[in-house]
């Protein structure tokens, strides 16, 4: 394996899709396993790419490279640097313990497995690809089967949520597939002279046409490139398809949704437009920063009127994805590293949280945060648990959310006095709609309707402990995760900064 | 010890009681006693460690010792952060401080949260809170400063709301945490300041800069207020106090040792550590606010009835004090009686909680008569009460008399008397309430015979706490005024010069403008003084100028600091008596009937039953208008801007129904094709709702390789 690591990861799972597709109907245990074999693969490839990575350069590694599509220039091109190393890691690791969180889906197990592996294959694949077209086909690939996973095994309003999503979606990846061509028609490969689609030939500078060094031209694009990235994010106003696609979707479903999909909308800021247009992101940089604003303390509001727990974690996504634009759009080192290490941040502690919904959604099937009450002498061990996830979640010290948020206030806050002044109102907010559910949900006087409620399984503990692991020991310790990005990341903004 | 010894021994003092928590979490269930005898000797251990250190830095007897450590935690390239530890004379009486009462409050809650149901638990809380205090001391940079600070408001969520399964109980702590992060929102864009303006966080680092004139005017005084804030919300100042007497909800243990030893003291330590980044703006701020809280809470104090309630006023008062003394230029003054009344403080609670224990009750009229049913509880409690009073020989003396001190010479000296006159006011108050407690409770007729009858002297390991503390009461006063004791000279801040030599880029020499207050605590330095001086020091641009011409203005400042503590002390004496015989007068010899006197003025009693309303102004203002926003923001999403993206897809729908309707009617025949097209586009969302998506791909796929033939054919 140890030239393909990036193929094995990415395909692995795509293999246990189609083996999933032979097996018998009637053994859907032996389906789960499967599914757990082809996810583990990615996890295990994972340990090696964080032991192996190599932290002192900023140039792709693990490169794989082939011809594909000839006649188009279109390539197999594969690799990893600094900023998509860790979305590879939690990609990796969250879709495993995703696979084990399904583990009671008992409707069309076949169909769920194969799609979930398929989705892994496109999100792998996402975070991998460096030729455009690549990761344009790869961006597709995953869409579908979150429209399918959300359609069919959500909750009762799964249609209209995933068509929402998928409409979205694709608007934005109609002006992705526009912004690909225009680049794709203007950008020669400096060897060949052909036209090419190999994202480290469009990123230098001098392999654009004169056309696209026109201003207004690099500004259209990055604005096309901008909006289809934003619904991903979601940024403010293209944001209102993730809270109803978090409250249908199955908890697996979420957490990858939230987990890694979220992030593949500032991934592909960073990935493609900033160091493809530069001038145009210096050019943005400031509505960036205010949309960014904007999503923190808007999210942190909305969050702040939910009822429903999922549609709370939602718009609490929200708002700490904010956090990443803030960051980015700062250009100091501080900034552009909290941002990248608040996306894997947010990442594992936003998992935590729509898992720890899970659990009580399971057990109550409800998710009313003024339904419960009480239920920290009830489900002790569940309270701890969930309470750790939502203290991370309020950026609390010695938890990994609190590094990411500082680096980002503390480079942000050079750039932007006001912008980040305002934004950091988010800290207050942020503890206020936390605690107020805490409060609801775990203190108070027991609710008797609920006397009977088991506490947190093993399984469901298998699920949540690796994760708050890396939530503890991240926010202890987070040397390990920021020298994986630090030196591409400085490098990047060393390229696209002022 | 050598200065690797003296770190190792504070980096134990500082893991020792993590340790314990670690343990107790997840282990506590199953160790015998339920490991409250780990908890406990752990704590021991520390105060031991932490007397060891003491010790040392009493018997080197040099202020400037100063040993600092620090291991790479964070580095981004241009941009790191160190895990410091910094120890001196400030930081060893600190560890005596907080290590002494978490130990003793150990020790007394193995008999007051006897039979628990999570016992263990509470344990492993204290210890976490213990830590996390232990943070605060030792911290050497701004940031693990404001990462210990965060996590002892989370220790003190987790304890005030031990009892979670109170509502009130599950509030407060909410109420705690919430109003300490507004504080921290002020404390953390101070840091953003400061790091901003001189490019680091490290302590000395930053009093160099800002000796150096790195941040100055406006800036650097807001930037002062910013980290202030930070104080206010922990410290319980006005106007963020109010969630202290909510906190009386935490089992009253925790209450001792957040009132005496843990976060309430973080505040003061906090602006103390960091003085030279005050200005004189700043710290006039928080001489006011000092001084306001000083007042405000003792008079609330006077009606209290709830014997814990009134206990947290008084603690908001005398927080007040010492916030006030160094607002006025008496750090050393402020950490003096931060000390003292950590002792007898600690003392009141526990003897509130050993009554409490007793008698089942917090309200003082059923109590009463309970002196000699609980003679060491009484005793002890009255040592306390002298001390917090004023009277003469116990340790509360003297810190509040050195406090008033410097409030009187800042007045003679700036003008600014206010803060005088308040904080000799509340010095009456709490002889008066003090008083007040005591003799409501212990002496007199019982009130409820009931309750009087079962009640009893508490167990020794309740009782032996009362006693060690009500010794450190009296025995603490020997480290006495700053002119003459020890105190002055160790916790006093810095040598500017040296700082500056050691951690500044500039050489000292090549420093032209010295910031005013730096220079001020140079002259401090220089006269071996309190630091009383720092607003009178003249404006001087260097160095050598400023020792020039203070050496004149010295004689003049130390003859008004002299006369103004003589006038304190016999103003502050005054006012005690005259507050304690009051006391006696209305609530031991009923001379003076209070219910009489609060029904002269029932608007005054109305104000001070509901604390100046300071929470129901937060109600109608601060939460209805946060609920109002978020409220209007989630009506916002719902109906506007989704509105806005369902009625796209309505429009959507309608705009193909009406042309497939139009085509149908009014073309015929021979458009029936278009028609039919227009439909199957209007139809489209239906389609694709019943899930026919899998045809989407192929048709991406297919427009991408047509585009990309259009575009070559272009």
């Amino acid at each position: 394996m140890g030239e393909h690591v990036l193929s094995w990861m990415t395909f692995a799972p795509l293999v246990g899709m189609v083996v999933i597709a032979f097996l018998p109907r009637e053994r859907p245990t032996l389906t789960k396993v499967v599914a757990a074999a082809a996810a583990a693969v990615p996890l295990l490839l994972a340990f090696q790419v964080f032991a192996t990575f190599d932290r002192s350069t900023a140039e792709m590694q693990f490169v794989e490279r082939g011809s594909w599509i000839a006649p188009f220039n279109i390539e197999y091109f594969m690799g990893i640097d600094g900023l998509s190393v860790t979305m590879v890691l939690l990609t990796a690791l969250l879709s495993f313990l995703c696979i084990i969180a399904s583990w009671r889906i008992d409707k069309a197990v076949k169909g769920y497995f194969a799609l979930f592996l398929l989705l892994e294959t496109g999100m792998m694949g996402v975070f991998c690809a460096l030729d455009f077209f690549l990761f344009y086909v790869f961006w597709e690939v995953m869409l579908l089967p979150m429209y399918f996973l959300i359609g069919i095994w959500g909750g009762p309003r799964k249609e209209y949520a995933a068509i929402k999503f998928f409409l979205y979606t694709l608007a934005g990846s109609v002006l992705m597939l526009l912004a690909m061509l225009a680049f794709y028609f203007n950008v020669r490969n400096p060897d060949t002279g052909a036209h090419t689609f190999n994202m480290l030939h469009m990123m230098d500078q001098a392999n654009h046409s004169p056309w696209l060094q026109l201003s207004h031209v690099r500004h259209l694009i990055w604005i096309a490139l901008f909006i289809g990235f934003a619904i991903k994010v979601p940024i403010f106003p293209f944001h209102t398809w993730l809270p109803d696609a978090h409250v249908e979707a199955p908890t697996a479903v979420s957490v990858i949704l939230a987990g890694v999909l979220l992030k593949m909308g500032t991934y592909g800021i960073l990935r493609i437009s900033y160091p493809m247009l530069p001038d145009a992101a210096l050019w943005f940089a400031y509505p960036l920063a205010i949309l960014g604003m904007i999503n923190i303390i808007y999210g942190a509001l909305c969050a702040m009127a939910q009822s429903d727990m999922k549609k709370l974690v939602a718009y609490s996504s929200i708002s700490h994805m904010g956090y990443v634009l803030l960051g980015m759009s700062a250009f100091t080192t501080q900034g552009i590293n909290g941002a990248v290490m608040q996306m894997f941040n947010h990442g594992t502690i936003t998992a935590m949280l729509f898992l720890c919904v899970g659990v009580i959604y399971d057990r109550a099937h409800h998710r009313d945060i003024d339904g419960f009450g009480g239920l920290g002498l009830q489900m002790p061990v569940y309270t701890s648990v969930f309470s750790l996830a939502l203290f991370a979640a309020l950026g609390l010290p010695g938890l990994s959310g609190f590094i990411s948020e500082a680096l980002v206030f503390l480079g942000a806050f050079p750039t932007y006095r006001t912008i980040t002044i305002i934004s950091a109102l988010g800290i207050v907010l942020g503890a206020a709609y936390v605690l107020w559910m805490l409060q609801r949900v775990f203190l108070g006087e027991k609710n008797p309707k609920y006397d009977s409620l088991p506490d947190i399984s093993a399984r469901e503990l298998a699920t949540l402990v690796p994760i708050a692991a890396v939530v503890v020991w991240v926010g202890v310790q987070p040397s390990p995760v920021l020298d994986l990005m630090r030196v591409t990341l400085n490098n990047l903004i060393a390229t696209v900064g002022r | 010890m050598s200065e690797n010894a003296v770190l190792q021994t504070a980096l134990a003092i500082l893991l020792l009681p993590i340790v314990s928590y670690v343990i107790l979490f997840f282990f506590g269930k199953k160790l015998p006693r339920r490991g409250d005898w780990l908890g406990t000797g752990l704590l021991g251990v520390a105060w031991l460690l932490a007397l060891r250190i003491f010790c040392h830095f009493w018997s080197v007897g040099d202020p400037q010792l100063r040993v600092h450590g620090a291991w790479p935690w964070l580095d981004l390239g241009g941009f790191r952060i160190d895990a410091g530890i910094l120890v001196d004379g400030m930081t060893a009486v600190m560890l005596v401080v907080v290590t002494t009462i978490s130990f003793f409050v150990h020790m007394f809650s193995i008999g007051y949260m006897h039979g628990d149901r999570r016992y263990e638990r509470y344990f492993a809380f204290l210890g976490f809170f213990t830590f996390s205090m232990l943070g605060i001391v030792l911290s050497s940079s701004l940031f693990f400063l404001y990462v210990s600070w965060e996590l002892v408001g989370l220790a003190s969520y987790l304890l005030i709301g031990f009892f979670f399964h109170k509502p009130s109980a599950a509030a407060a702590n909410k109420k705690a945490f919430l109003t300490n992060r507004v504080g921290d929102f002020g404390f953390f864009l101070g840091i953003l300041t400061f790091f901003t303006v001189c490019g680091t966080l490290d302590y000395f680092e930053l009093f160099a800069k800002v000796h150096q004139g790195a941040i100055g005017g406006a800036l650097l005084t807001w930037a002062g207020i910013g980290l202030f804030m930070g104080c206010v919300g922990k410290s319980a100042q006005v106007p963020l106090h109010i969630w202290l007497p909510d906190a009386m909800e935490g089992p009253t243990p925790v209450s001792a040792l957040i009132h005496a030893a843990t976060m309430v003291a973080a505040g003061v330590y906090m602006v103390a550590r960091l003085l030279p980044l005050f200005d004189p703006g700043a710290l006039l701020v928080v001489a006011y606010t000092g001084a306001i809280t000083a007042f405000l809470a003792a008079t609330i104090a006077v009606v209290k009835t709830d014997i814990k309630k009134s206990l947290a006023y008084s603690t908001i008062s005398q927080l007040g004090y010492m916030v006030m003394a160094i607002g006025v230029g008496g750090a050393a003054y402020g950490m003096f009686h931060l000390t003292t009344h950590a002792f007898f403080k600690a003392l009141l609670f526990l003897g509130a909680g050993s009554v409490i224990h007793s008698v089942h009750s917090q309200e003082m009229p059923e109590m009463g008569g309970l002196r000699h049913k609980m003679p060491i509880t009484f005793w002890t409690f009255l040592i306390a009460t002298m001390a917090i009073a004023g009277v003469p020989l116990l340790s509360g003396f003297y810190s509040k008399d050195a406090i008033l001190g410097a409030a009187l010479s800042f007045g003679m000296l700036e003008g600014h008397f206010a803060p005088f006159l308040l904080a000799l006011l509340a010095a009456g108050f709490t002889a008066f309430y003090m008083f007040r407690m005591v003799f409501l409770t212990f002496t007199g007729k019982p009130r409820d015979h009931h309750k009087w009858e079962h009640a009893h002297e508490s167990p020794w390991v309740m009782a032996g706490p009362l006693v060690a503390l009500a010794f450190l009461s009296i025995v603490s006063a020997g480290w006495r005024g700053p002119a003459d004791g020890w105190f002055a000279r160790f916790v006093a801040p810095y040598d500017m010069e040296r700082v500056v030599a050691r951690y500044g880029d500039a050489p000292a020499a090549q420093v032209a403008a010295v910031h005013e207050t730096a220079a001020a605590h140079d002259v401090a330095e220089a006269s071996g003084h309190g630091a009383p001086e720092t607003h009178a020091a003249p404006e001087t641009h260097a160095t050598t100028d400023a020792h020039a011409t203070t050496d004149a203005h010295d004689a003049h400042v130390e003859h008004v600091h002299h006369q103004a503590h003589l006038i304190a002390m016999f103003l502050s004496i005054a006012i005690a008596g005259l507050g304690i015989l009051l006391s006696w007068l209305t609530y031991q010899k009923g001379r003076i009937s209070a219910a009489a006197a609060l029904a002269r003025f029932p608007r005054v009693h109305n104000v001070l039953q509901n604390m100046y309303y300071f929470d129901e102004f937060y109600a109608a203002t601060v939460y209805r208008g946060v609920l109002a926003w978020s409220r209007a923001s989630g009506w916002f999403d719902r109906v506007v801007i989704d509105g806005i993206v369902n009625g796209c897809g309505y429009l959507t729908r309608f705009t193909s129904w009406v042309i497939g309707v139009f085509d149908l009617r009014g073309v015929d025949g021979a458009v029936n094709g278009v028609a039919w097209l227009m439909q199957g586009a209007g139809e489209g969302f239906r389609r694709v709702q019943t899930g026919r998506v899998q045809t989407y791909l192929v048709f991406v796929c297919f427009s991408v390789v047509l585009l990309i033939f259009v575009f070559r054919a272009l």
